[in-house]
């Protein structure tokens, strides 16, 4: 896409290598490499340096497969980052909705700095501060006591919803930003159009805003639902005993159970997940570029 | 008319309550780290004896310091590494180039837990093991296709005629990176640098697995704490870098409009 051929004249993979190179050198150590090393561990039986005999197994995928616990977990997984999806497109997309077609100049910036200002400060924080609220004797429960007439306890730490509330609270800005840029790219005057030649607000959302909005809301879905899945410290703080989920599980093997091969052969089904969910997502977002 | 009007007034409505939502949590959490009560109960008495505290513990201070050195040296390497590589993409025309280019995706899209999981088999397996070392390997790797998406970005809004018309003057290579395109793409440099130290110094997932009990980050520290136990001290801290990195999020906003035109 850069400038095409506008410097092609000095064109050549000679001279952009050295510029090149040392990045992508670091990226292929740090990224590629250990990539490609967990697949081929996910095969074998034992750490290859503990100076104990290994051979190569299918056994760390078998146990997989023939033990009920690791699927159902993945898709204990997968139904939590479904579910964390269609929250976070439920709350995101009016309030994107709002920034990109009814908020103006100054205020439209800067609220829009404010929602996607916590998307880059720390996230366990963020998911620490949720226990403050959550818990008995926490902000919520205090506050509803003192609104309603009469006593109820409101624990939700440590619970599914919890988890939920937590992941939703993290990602939403994500689908407020895709979406956003989606919307703000509609032309006015297409809505003004449509309105004019009588159709209602409902069959302009349903008929043209969203169908136009579908690349941000794809992108957005596929930003949250993907790290959602492979989640394990929201689940472990928020979650407590229920929060078991395939991300805590991949976790327990390499600092817990120190079942590597195991570990990696989860983590590498994990990732075969999300290829094909990154992949399944293309389409859309490549008619929209 | 009076439907447009109500429904935008219900639209700005429901824009703070979303911000409600996002900040009520945090500010909590904030208001916790000045109250007396060890556990967090109200009616609410200030104090700073929290913040205090963390001036005692060692753990936690020679966290900050690793956090604070493995982040300043990322923004660097990153800063030095991402520019010139841009710089490649966007001059040089090349076969491979869009693969290049689609490479620097799975680093940001994969989950960390993948790419954290799978450094701590490699880094084991090649010998350079767990540590702090092995971290900020990890940290310049997660931080580094951002900076080169940023700098990228800014670089689109360069026009190349530029440098033809410094070249022609009888500039060479080097001067007309440095006093041409270099100030062009500054505010973009400055942007994904402020981006590099902020995912290396909020990164919990990948430091997680790559700290040792002694070589370790803040929020595996922090994520440590927690599991034990909640107390003030975690607010107090967690406060501190809340606003850290929210300082540094609208710094970087302000010199980079988020693809925008400036």
């Amino acid at each position: 896409m850069a400038a095409q051929g506008a410097t092609a004249s000095r064109s050549g993979l000679r001279s952009a290598l050295p510029l090149l190179l040392p990045a992508y050198l670091w990226l292929t150590v740090a990224i590629f490499l250990p990539l490609s090393a967990m697949v081929f561990f996910s095969f074998m039986t034992d750490l290859p340096l503990s100076g104990k005999p290994w051979a190569l197994t299918l056994g760390n995928y078998a146990a997989f497969f023939s033990q009920s616990l690791y699927p159902t977990l993945l898709w204990a997984s997968l139904r939590l980052g479904l579910e964390v999806t269609l929250w976070c497109i439920v709350i995101g997309y009016p309030a994107a909705y709002v920034l990109a077609k009814v908020l103006k100049g100054r205020s439209r910036e800067a609220i829009f700095l404010l929602v996607i200002l916590p998307f880059w400060s720390n996230g366990l924080v963020r998911i620490f501060s949720w226990a403050m609220v959550l818990r008995e004797g926490g902000i919520l429960d205090t506050a509803l006591n003192a609104v309603l007439p009469f006593k109820i306890s409101i624990d939700l730490m440590y619970s599914y919803p919890a988890v939920i509330i937590g992941l939703v609270h993290s990602y939403v800005p994500y689908m407020v930003l895709t979406c956003y840029l989606t919307l703000q790219a509609i032309d006015d005057s297409l809505i003004e159009a449509g309105r004019s030649l009588g159709a209602s607000r409902l069959q302009m959302l349903k008929r043209v805003i969203i169908p136009l909005s579908m690349p941000g809301l794809v992108a957005g879905a596929a930003l949250i639902f993907v790290p959602v899945v492979g989640s394990f410290m929201e689940p472990r703080i928020l979650g407590g005993r229920t929060g078991t989920f395939y991300g805590t599980v991949i976790e327990d093997q390499f600092v817990a159970v120190f079942n590597w091969p195991l570990g990696a052969a989860l983590s590498f089904i994990l990732l075969a997940v999300v290829l094909v969910i990154l992949a399944s997502a293309a389409p859309v977002l490549r008619k929209a570029a | 008319m009076a439907t447009t009007r109500i429904l935008e007034w219900l639209g700005r409505l429901y824009i703070w309550l979303l911000l409600a939502f996002l900040y009520l949590p945090i500010i909590i959490m904030a208001l916790m780290s000045f109250n007396v009560s060890p556990f967090y109960q109200l009616p609410f008495e200030w104090t700073t004896e929290w913040y205090a505290a963390l001036w005692q513990n060692e753990q936690l201070i020679s966290a900050t310091r690793n956090s604070l050195e493995i982040a300043i040296i990322t923004t660097i390497i990153c800063v030095v590494l991402g520019s010139a590589a841009s710089l490649a993409l966007f001059r040089y025309d090349f076969r491979g180039k869009k693969f290049l280019q689609a490479l620097l995706f799975p680093p940001i899209a994969i989950p960390w837990l993948i790419t954290g999981t799978a450094m701590l088999i490699f880094f084991f397996g090649v010998g350079i093991g767990r540590g702090l070392f092995a971290i900020l390997l990890g940290h310049v790797a997660l931080a580094l296709p951002y900076v080169i998406v940023v700098v990228s970005a800014r670089l689109q809004t360069f026009a190349p005629e530029l440098e033809e018309a410094a070249r022609s003057l009888g500039a060479n290579q080097w001067q007309v990176t440095r006093r041409v395109t270099l100030p062009w793409i500054m505010p973009g440099v400055i942007a994904g640098g402020l981006f590099a130290f902020a995912v290396s110094f909020d990164q919990f997932v990948v430091s997680y697995f790559l700290s040792t009990p002694g070589q370790t980050t803040l929020p595996v520290e922090i994520y440590a704490a927690i599991r034990k136990g909640f107390t003030p001290e975690i607010n107090a801290v967690s406060t501190i870098i809340i606003v850290v990195s929210m300082a540094l999020m609208l710094l970087t906003a302000r010199f980079f409009k988020f693809g925008g035109e400036k």
